[in-house]
């Protein structure tokens, strides 16, 4: 099962949860963003690229699945302005047991920083700018391309 | 061959507008070709397209590195690495 939701909408963990455990798995691993409040940061922006999102949310997604064979694997994203504290993305993967559910939550919220086309703008006082992209992220993404045996 | 190009992020913000149709002549062949024909037909595209190496690009929403020939692409997308998550 896959799921995939980019919306304007607070992201409603429980509802998420009972839809991961639907999937009738014995181990549900899930990731959750919430806004940082970095140097006085008052409202979180987040662009994206409508139609190109949901296909690479899907991508990154069906790649998990096939990977780690698991039951379901989960990605919400949050578009529109946020504040700190609010939740701006959620990802679940669900498996038989927990190493292939915990390895694929980390695949699903790493891939999904590099791969999908989303941007923050990030406000403070009168002030906004775009965040930057980070180096680590790459790395991060990159180290699920060694093929698994 | 009209193109539509959609900008996102701060390329959308420099350039002004976050769509627009173009008609690059025949001699435009890759997504750079095309950065440097629009850098030459406003400041703003100038502006925008100033540093190459923060640019990424996708064709009919699929994501490509900016030496890909465009071929008969209906959407080319230019937009800032992205820091989604």
């Amino acid at each position: 099962m896959i799921h995939i939701s980019v919306q304007q909408l607070p992201i409603d963990i429980a509802a998420e949860m009972t839809r991961a455990e639907a999937a009738e798995a014995g181990a549900v691993a899930t990731f959750t963003g919430l806004v940082r409040a970095d140097d006085g940061v008052g409202t979180l922006e987040l662009e994206h690229y409508p139609g190109a999102t949901e296909a690479a949310l899907l991508k990154v997604a069906e790649g998990a699945i096939e990977r780690w064979s698991l039951s379901a694997a989960i990605i919400v994203h949050r578009v529109g302005p946020m504040h700190p504290g609010e939740r701006i993305v959620f990802v679940a993967a669900t498996a038989a047991h927990r190493g292939a559910a915990l390895e694929a939550c980390a695949y699903l919220i790493d891939r999904l920083k590099t791969d999908a086309p989303f941007w923050k703008r990030e406000t403070r006082g009168v002030e906004a700018s775009w965040v930057e992209a980070r180096d680590g992220d790459h790395a991060a993404a990159a180290r699920w391309d060694i093929s698994k045996g | 061959m009209t193109v539509r190009m959609v900008y996102f992020a701060w390329v959308r913000e420099r350039i002004g507008t976050g769509e627009e149709s173009v008609e690059p002549p025949a001699n435009v062949l890759t997504v750079a070709d095309l950065v440097d024909w629009l850098a030459e037909t406003s400041p703003a595209h100038a502006g925008a397209f100033e540093n190459r190496s923060r640019l990424r690009a996708a064709i009919d929403q699929d994501f490509v590195p900016l030496d890909t020939p465009i071929g008969r692409a209906q959407e080319i997308a230019i937009f800032p690495p992205v820091t989604g998550g």
